[in-house]
């Protein structure tokens, strides 16, 4: 199987799309001429033309509510955000009309868009740069929310988003653009609302989505090598829709669960979860679910201390050997 | 004095001949004292060696996230918060550093803030991006494309508030222009006539996108369409930087009348560290950026401009480089030795109550986990 970066799962997601369907546009701010702020779409302008990959001003609330307006008609619009952080100027475009046109229009009316961009930390750009808004996003029913922590999740994934003929909300991770791994070629499609057991194990779960699947496979990894402890590490991919089975079944399976989650610990998607397991699973359990989230503070800058802010594989580490004390 | 800081400033061949300003008689310039230019000409160079630094300090990875260099834009920050008064205050967005320097700031602080260190100006905790210094009138320093032009107009409505003749000056970029925030804070500032005067510092590109390839229309004349005055200002100039914004500020101060002003200026460096250099640019050449060094470089231009005036003497232009060399030398030693916030830091600074928990008086949780 050919070996690419979730950049270029990402970008060839993109490339097959807009070959196979007409409808489809890419739209943001240096999509096109600058080939992307982190080279995501690189090479699409060459190939597509400057009709369908489309330099936008510094205009999210605009061009985001253009898109929305013209998925009204048809038109299926791929929207770039720089860094999911810049959704704040466009949040009534997201949140007050992609999310609620379909209803109030009494099912009549639907939009078929993406907006797609990394929402991550660890980078050292800062609070205004290092926004998670997957919990914010998934509050509202009408759209859909995807963090892939993959290429071929990413791959698979954005393909499916942009067949989807509802809202969907792409969030990537800059960190993870240069990550390598197996993508099969041509059609894949992973369906919205599928998690993956990234690993197997009997004694822990570790439910968690995006970046945190990485550290929680090397956490994983440790764990097995130093503690003799078994961890299954279940990617939820999308957080809504949710898979709650493939959680369930799992925790069916080792009893005790850690929710590990790249956000701030309030109302954050491991609130949503833990109540949900507890509600469904309660007699499996054997211990309290934990939860282990970034810092309760704004992103801080200065380097080193931002990786602690994190999850991180041995914060990680920890929380699992607390939850199986 | 470091061997490999060497840049255009001091490469005497080929430049334009020394001459004075047009500018240099304007009234806002011609009661300048002789050590008022020659402190105009420090704070250009030391905001300039500041940064070669910190970009020399980037590529060693001492610094993290994003560095957006001022280099070639140094004389609307110093021109503009030249003529600051007591009530007057500033504001812009991420390119901060050499408006930091202008209105005062001191380099070892700010070069701590780009290492991250406790020692910061914002204690490590906001990085490049976001320097602030409000006992200089100094608001940051913001991440987000125009999101500090309505608190410009913020700093504004407060200072009228409280009856106070002043004015806030909101910076931008030219891609700033097209954000809907913008267009809200000229229509309040203009609406309520707050005094307050929008600077629009126009260096060609928004990242890798032209002015012609993102916004509609002449930036400044926008104002127009609110009643507002608006200006174009050569920025290369520091003289006319100084001469062009006098009017509007004591317009702003004395009527509290807002205005739009554009000032021309270029960034020779790309948009951040991250954005190639030619060939490797997708959007501009380098026969493009050597001809704004050879013929606009506003050190070079003031530099020649105090010359001819018989200001300064080749000498003194020596000395005052060499200085500011040894202060951004200084400046990362400093940074280098300082102490890194820690994780017990991290939830230092979020609520005024936590900070002050005798005065608190709020009950509950304040953080979760
Ligand atoms: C709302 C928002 N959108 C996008 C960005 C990413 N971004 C940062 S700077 C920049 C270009 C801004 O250009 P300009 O306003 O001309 O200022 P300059 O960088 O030239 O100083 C962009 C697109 C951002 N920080 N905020
Ligand atoms: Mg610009």
């Amino acid at each position: 199987m050919p070996v690419i970066t979730y950049r270029e799962a990402i970008r060839h997601a993109l490339a097959e799309e807009l070959a196979r369907d007409p409808n489809v546009v890419v739209l943001g701010e240096e999509v096109a001429q600058f080939h992307g702020a982190y080279k995501v779409t690189e090479g699409l302008l060459e190939k597509f033309g400057p009709q369908r990959i489309v330099d936008t001003p510094i205009s999210e609330a605009g061009f985001i509510g253009m898109g929305l307006g013209a998925s009204m008609l048809g038109v299926r619009p791929v929207m770039e955000l720089m860094f999911w952080s810049f959704y704040s100027v466009a949040f009534d475009q997201i949140l007050n009309n992609a999310a609620n046109v379909r209803y109030m229009s009494g099912g009549q009316i639907h939009c078929p868009i993406v907006i797609r961009g990394p929402a991550n930390g660890g980078t050292n750009v800062g609070a205004t740069h290092s926004h998670t808004p997957e919990n914010v996003l998934a509050s509202h029913p009408g759209v859909k929310v995807v963090v892939p922590a993959t290429p071929a999740d990413a791959k698979g994934l954005l393909k499916s988003a942009i067949r989807d003929n509802d809202p969907v909300f792409f969030l990537e991770n800059t960190i993870l653009y240069g990550l390598e791994g197996e993508v099969p070629d041509g059609d894949i499609l992973i369906p919205l609302g599928l998690a993956d057991v990234k690993r197997a194990g009997t004694d822990l779960t570790i439910v968690t989505y995006g970046r945190c699947v990485l550290h929680s496979l090397a956490a994983a990894e440790l764990l097995q090598k130093e503690h003799d402890i078994s961890v299954e590490v279940v990617d939820l991919r999308s957080i809504r829709p949710l898979d709650l089975d493939t959680v369930l079944a799992s925790v069916a399976k080792t009893h005790r669960v850690l929710v590990v989650e790249e956000q701030k610990p309030f109302c954050g998607v491991g609130a949503q979860l833990a109540y949900m397991i507890q509600r469904e699973a309660f007699d499996e359990l054997d211990a309290p679910i934990a939860r282990l989230c970034t810092v309760d503070a704004p992103a801080i800058y200065s380097p080193p201390v931002e990786i602690e802010q994190l999850p991180n594989p041995q914060r990680i580490l920890n929380a699992a050997l607390a939850v199986l004390a | 004095m470091s061997p490999t800081a060497a840049s255009s400033v001091e490469n005497k061949t080929d430049v334009p001949p020394a001459r004075p300003s047009p500018s240099a008689t304007a009234p806002a310039n011609a009661s300048l004292a002789p050590e008022a230019k020659i402190a105009l000409l420090r704070t250009m160079l030391r905001i300039r060696r500041f940064e070669e630094r910190s970009l020399r300090a980037y590529q060693a990875k001492k610094i993290g996230g994003f560095l957006h260099l001022y280099i070639g834009q140094e004389a609307v920050a110093v021109g503009c918060c030249s003529l600051m008064g007591k009530n007057d205050h500033v504001i812009t967005a991420y390119r901060d550093h050499g408006h930091a320097i202008a209105v005062g700031m001191e380099l070892n602080p700010l070069m701590a803030e780009l290492y991250g260190k406790a020692t910061g100006c914002s204690k490590g905790k906001g990085g490049s991006m976001h320097f602030f210094d409000p006992s200089r009138n100094y608001w940051g320093g913001h991440g987000i494309v125009g999101g500090q032009v309505p608190l410009g107009a913020g700093l504004a409505y407060g200072i009228k508030y409280q009856g106070l003749k002043g004015v806030a000056m909101a910076f931008m970029g030219d891609g700033a222009v097209n954000q809907g925030a913008v267009h809200e804070a000229y229509n309040l500032a203009a609406l309520w006539q707050l005094p307050v005067v929008f600077v629009i510092e126009n260096n060609g590109y928004s990242m890798g996108t032209s002015q012609a390839r993102s916004s509609a229309g002449e930036l400044a004349k926008r104002a127009e369409g609110y009643g507002m005055a608006w200006g174009v200002i050569d920025g290369h100039d520091l003289y006319a930087v100084r001469a062009g914004m006098d009017p509007f500020l004591r317009a702003a101060r004395e009527e509290s009348k807002p205005a739009v002003v554009e000032i021309r200026t270029y960034r020779y460096r790309g948009h951040s560290v991250a954005d190639p250099d030619p060939p490797n640019s997708t959007y501009r050449t380098k026969a493009e950026i050597e001809e704004y060094r050879r013929a606009k470089d506003p050190i070079q231009v003031f530099q020649n401009s105090l010359l001819a005036e018989g200001v300064l003497t080749p000498a003194l232009a020596e000395q005052i480089d060499t200085e500011a060399r040894a202060e951004a030398e200084v400046s990362a030693d400093f940074a280098e030795a300082s102490p890194c916030p820690t994780v017990e830091n991290l939830q230092q600074d979020v609520y005024w109550e936590t900070d002050h928990p005798a005065e608190r008086k709020s009950q509950g949780r304040l953080f979760f986990d």
